[in-house]
């Protein structure tokens, strides 16, 4: 199976901080893929790189490959803008545009040129469906996005990322700002949308990663330590210090 | 099909403190088996008791076997509250929780073990109430052997000892034979003279349940190499997916 997404021999400094030591990761098509590990082990820098998020940092130096199906998204000319549509990310902290439902939604098509109203309001529709928010907020579209709850406006950043129809949704620890019942309605969310989506999720939260994920990364101090089937990380772990960060014996 | 290579040896758990911080939960895992240490010892009595009583023809000698079945089996119930509370509110993973099912699996073997050890005492109390059959030698050589399992188990798995594990997995196959040799013994005997059938059959039965011990013994040397190398040996399919011969 070609992986959907991958790095090969990653280096990465910001100014002389070595934050990614040749990192190899393939991540494979629609299923989701944790990457957990101690703060500051580098993998929300490796979640960025897989869409040059970490282009907008002046510091930033990366040597080795990044691949999306198989091509390399460093080269010179690549489409930026394309990227970002086909590999969208969600964050921590929920960041709806304080503009309404629809405007959020619909900010993303515009861009890439969509205009008709017609099409628009299927993308919305579609959009919100595809988050299960499309009941909730059919008939106030044109509320302020700032007016939902935290979960509710998660859900709204992912379907902006639907709208534009991505192919992977990378996720920045997406629940860390939701208490444990909406947590579990995003963690739903998350394994209908892996039948679509390539998801990978950086989380700190251990039992979401062994929860949610098909496959988990552990890494430490900019490191790949080890990389496996979910189960077999959290059961029979290859590496001491994989079992050391699980059974939450480091730090 | 291969075998796996081991998995790491998990050395962690055998350390007091492990790498930076001493959990509460280490204290937990600690207590749990420092219990199931606590009840192979009662096991190991109970075996000996009762060998004592056959051998020594002294039913006086297997008294203390009831009250040490009793404490064997709140052990038991104990261990198991306490693998269920882990479970619930640590959410243990990896050697943690091999550790915490190896637990609740070789806490059901001991008592078994001390459950076989009651059933030799009545058949015990039988055979001292007649006139010797036969001076016993492959009984209490059997009896023995099936002991050093036990204490070989529960060392295997103090120690983290793949090898003694193994061993004493091995040592299942020299129990078999013993038991087999038992049988054609006391058969001749049976057929012979009619009047020795009952005695016999005592005997007979009594090296079942030692061979039933021996057997729980492995059970438990196979849960100690899951937990330190989160491998199961258990039921290997084909003679290939025997340990090699050079682990033997």
């Amino acid at each position: 199976m070609e992986p959907k997404l991958q790095s090969l021999s990653l280096d990465l400094y910001y100014g002389r901080f070595h934050a990614l030591k040749s990192v190899s990761i393939a991540i494979k098509p629609r299923q989701i893929t944790a990457i957990i590990g101690p703060s500051g082990c580098g993998k929300s820098t490796l979640l960025r790189s897989f869409n040059r998020m970490n282009d907008l940092i002046t510091t930033v130096r990366i040597e080795g490959q990044i691949l999306l199906d198989g091509e390399d998204i460093q080269q010179p000319g690549a489409d930026l803008a394309r990227l970002r549509k086909r590999v969208g990310m969600v964050f921590q902290r929920p960041n709806p545009f304080p503009l309404s439902i629809f405007d959020n939604i619909t900010y993303g098509p515009r861009v890439h040129g969509k205009s008709k109203r017609s099409e628009l309001d299927a993308i919305v529709e579609k959009s919100l469906q595809a988050t299960l928010l499309w009941d909730e907020l059919k008939d106030r579209l044109h509320a302020s996005a700032l007016d939902l709850s935290t979960e509710q406006q998660q859900r709204l950043c992912i379907s902006r990322l639907a709208a534009v129809e991505p192919e992977v949704l990378l996720m920045d620890e997406p629940c860390s700002a939701l208490d444990p019942i909406a947590t579990g309605h995003i963690e739903e969310l998350m394994r209908a949308l892996a039948e679509q989506y390539t998801i990978v999720i950086v989380t700190h939260n251990m039992q979401q990663a062994a929860r949610v994920s098909r496959e988990t990364g552990f890494m430490l101090l900019g490191e790949l330590i080890e990389f496996g089937h979910t189960e077999k990380i959290f059961t029979t772990p290859s590496d001491q210090r994989t079992e050391d960060y699980v059974t939450g014996r480091y730090g | 099909m291969a075998v796996n290579p081991p998995i790491i040896q998990s050395s962690l758990f055998w350390k007091e403190n492990p790498v930076d911080r001493q959990r509460l939960f280490d204290k937990e895992l600690s207590d749990l088996k420092k219990k199931l240490l606590h009840m192979a010892t009662v096991a190991e009595t109970m075996i000996d008791q009762t060998i004592t009583e056959l051998v020594n023809r002294d039913e006086r000698l297997a008294e203390p076997v009831p009250r040490l079945e009793d404490e064997l089996n709140r052990l038991q119930i104990e261990i198991d509250e306490h693998v269920l509370t882990l479970l619930a509110t640590q959410q243990p993973v990896a050697v943690d929780l091999r550790l915490i099912l190896a637990a609740a699996k070789m806490n059901s073997d001991l008592e078994r073990i001390g459950d076989l050890a009651v059933n030799i005492t009545e058949n015990a109390h039988v055979l001292a109430q007649q006139p010797e059959l036969k001076p016993l030698i492959d009984i209490p050589r059997m009896a023995d052997l099936a002991r050093q399992m036990v204490r070989g188990s529960i060392e295997a798995f103090v120690k983290g000892d793949v090898l003694l594990a193994q061993s004493v997995i091995l040592s299942d196959d020299r129990v078999d034979e013993l038991k087999d040799q038992i049988f054609r013994e006391l058969l001749t005997y049976m057929m012979a003279d009619p009047r020795t059938i009952e005695r016999a059959l005592a005997l007979i039965l009594i090296a079942r349940h030692i061979e039933r011990i021996a057997d729980h013994a492995t059970n438990i040397a196979e849960d100690v190499i899951y937990l330190i190398q989160g491998r199961d040996v258990r039921h290997p399919r084909t003679p290939k997916e025997r340990p090699p011969e050079s682990e033997r």
